[in-house]
């Protein structure tokens, strides 16, 4: 592997620092999911996330032929002229994104990030010569949604890259790194198995040297569950990450957004609402492009200065106990127990379907569990599969068919956008 | 999934996302809907390497060949899996088909549409709301491999 060679990057207040700040003063912390292949637009992109009425961080999200290490095809469509979903963070001269950092003023301004890789070596090299040092993903939730790369090997690379990021630790540096545990496939997965993943990632990070992580909820399809399951996670990582810095991150609606930019606004006010009233510190927010294309920069703008403004006015909300907790508690427990090693231990886990996440395709997952959803949007087992839990005494019908599949994952959609 | 069979030679597609999308609920999605309306579908799931869609359809001669990608590389990355595509001998005549969200600003004035077409496949499907559009392709794609079982001599 290739070492990052250029000038140290210079330190500054860590990604954690600016959150803790951010949370001591009750401000939540909203981020956008932006990227652009232009180096113009995406200068832009950061400067106006800067400058938006709300608390930010700024996001770098990588295109996905440098995810999934297309990097031939990233100079072909460069060399066309082809605009990509992201920004081409392994194939642009490190100095260019460092210029383009400094000028947009990190790292007062923390950027992030986001990029979706189960082999992420080029990425990790990338963001440090380029003088980042937060970035987001895990051995699991980069792996599953993301590919069809054998588990044990994201497993493999991840620790490694996990030990790189670490030690810019001996530079003086706190190099975060957040779990997309709490998203997977971003839909029809009860809570328990989200916390569970997005928990047992931070262990996954601890052990390989990380000291600052976040852990992830993505809002799911009912308000009342999606409380409690943020809180759920809050207590699981008081118990369970005692000596790290750690923060909780929810993700405005990762499945079938809303079509109307009403309903779009409407599920990201719902969002935020969910994000400061569960005491989470931080959300990334969605757009009213979500559903149609990759937004623009003022359209990611609008969307951080609504959120900021939805949250403003919650107070922490308190809501009833329905046992998302103890089942999250009941397989992470499980899960630790196969083996002292964190990343064998996740890798076992899926092999027997301790962890297994329903309707996910990657020949790595059982595929033996399966959701059903209330008429209210309850997310709750069908099938347990392997798992190890008690089935659900009272159960709805799976969703096995081409129409109540869609049914499901349109849920959302149809109760925001009014049909 | 054997419980959609009802009787008689299915017709068998290949199904595959292309090398650089990992989205997965359309390829659940379509999986599910052509086998409900009788084809015998393999999913090859997200980010096919192009040499393994390659293999598999040399090994099963299916009846069509279905890309689907949402993630905006659809356009670019779909033209060069074309022209792959066609080069190979047992791939020349077999029916290929994309659809999903192919750019990254929406469905465009139809120029995008065109070059894909013109780059060797039978149909695209742009956006949401063509799933109509693609059953009745599937319809005809089914009642033409029906005939093509049959044992009476085919005229052409
Ligand atoms: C869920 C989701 C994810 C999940 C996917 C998990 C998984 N393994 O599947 C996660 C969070 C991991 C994810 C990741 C990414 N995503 Co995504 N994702 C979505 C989301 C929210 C829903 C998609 C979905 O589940 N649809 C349900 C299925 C059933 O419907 P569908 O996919 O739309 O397909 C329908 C039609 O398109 C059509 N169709 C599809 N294929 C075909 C083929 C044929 C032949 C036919 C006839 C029809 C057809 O039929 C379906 C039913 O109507 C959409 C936005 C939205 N729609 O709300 C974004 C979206 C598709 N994602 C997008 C992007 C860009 C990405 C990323 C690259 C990250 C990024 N840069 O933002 C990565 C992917 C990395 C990679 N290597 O590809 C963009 C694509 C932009 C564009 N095309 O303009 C979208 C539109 C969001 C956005 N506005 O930015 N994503």
């Amino acid at each position: 592997m290739a070492t990052a060679t250029g000038p140290s990057p210079a330190v500054g207040p860590s990604f954690h620092t600016f959150i803790s700040d951010a949370r001591r003063d009750r401000r939540l912390v909203v981020q956008p999911r932006m990227g652009f292949s232009d180096t113009g637009a995406m200068t832009a992109g950061l400067r106006a996330t800067r400058a938006a009425r709300a608390t930010t961080v700024g996001t770098i999200t990588v295109d996905s032929y440098t995810r999934t290490g297309e990097l031939g095809a990233v100079e072909r469509a460069l060399r066309d002229g082809v605009a990509l979903n992201g920004y081409p963070l392994a194939s642009i001269d490190p100095g260019v994104t460092r210029t383009m950092l400094g000028e947009v003023g990190h790292p007062s301004f923390p950027v992030q990030v986001r990029h979706g890789s189960a082999a992420p070596t080029k990425i990790f090299e990338a963001l440090l010569e380029a003088g980042l040092d937060a970035t987001e993903g895990g051995p699991v939730s980069y792996c599953l949604p993301y590919s069809r790369r054998p588990l044990h090997l994201a497993v493999a690379e991840w620790a490694h890259c996990c030990r790189r990021l670490a030690a810019r630790r001996e530079d003086g540096a706190n190099p975060h790194l957040e779990s997309f545990g709490g998203c997977m496939l971003g839909q029809l997965c009860p809570p328990g198995l989200l916390i569970a993943i997005t928990v047992l990632e931070a262990l996954f990070f601890r052990q390989h040297g990380i000291r600052s992580v976040s852990v992830s909820f993505a809002q799911q399809t009912n308000h009342r569950q999606d409380l409690e399951g943020v809180q759920a996670l809050r207590a699981l990582c008081a118990e369970l990450l005692t000596d790290v810095d750690w923060h909780v991150v929810v993700y405005a609606y990762m499945g079938v957004y809303p079509r109307t930019p009403r309903g779009a606004r409407e599920i990201l006010r719902a969002a935020a609402r969910l994000a400061h009233g569960g005491g989470a510190a931080r959300l990334i927010v969605k757009t009213t492009a979500e559903a149609h294309r990759i937004p623009t920069i003022g359209e990611n703008v609008e969307a951080l200065e609504l959120a900021a403004a939805a949250a403003a006015d919650v107070t922490p909300q308190a809501v009833p106990d329905s046992g998302i907790r103890d089942e999250a508690r009941q397989l992470i427990h499980a899960v630790l127990s196969m083996d002292a090693d964190v990343g064998r231990a996740l890798v076992s886990a899926f092999a027997r379907g301790y962890l297994d996440v329903p309707y996910c395709i990657h020949p790595d997952n059982h595929a033996a569990t399966t959701t059903s959803m209330d008429a209210d949007g309850w997310l709750r087992w069908a099938d347990v599969g392997s798992l190890p839990l008690t089935p659900d005494a009272v159960s709805s019908p799976p969703l096995l068919t081409s129409a109540g599949l869609l049914r499901a994952l349109s849920h959302v959609q149809r109760s925001y956008d009014g049909a | 999934m054997n419980v959609y069979e009802t009787g008689g030679t299915r017709p068998t597609a290949l199904l595959a996302g292309p090398p650089s999308d990992a989205h997965t609920w359309n390829l659940l999605y379509l999986q599910l809907l052509m086998t409900e309306l009788g084809w015998q579908v393999s999913n090859l799931g997200p980010c096919t390497p192009v040499r393994l869609l390659v293999a598999e359809s040399a090994r099963c001669a299916p009846d069509l060949v279905v890309i689907s990608t949402v993630n905006g590389h659809g356009y670019h990355e779909g033209l060069t899996l074309i022209r792959s595509l066609r080069r190979e001998a047992h791939l020349r005549d077999t029916p290929i088909v994309v659809g999903g969200k192919l750019g990254i600003d929406g469905p465009d004035d139809g120029s995008r549409l065109k070059r894909l077409r013109d780059a060797g496949y039978d149909d695209v499907f742009d956006g949401d709301g063509q799933v109509p559009r693609f059953q009745v392709l599937l319809d005809s794609l089914r009642h033409h491999a029906r005939r093509q079982a049959s044992p009476a001599p085919a005229v052409r």
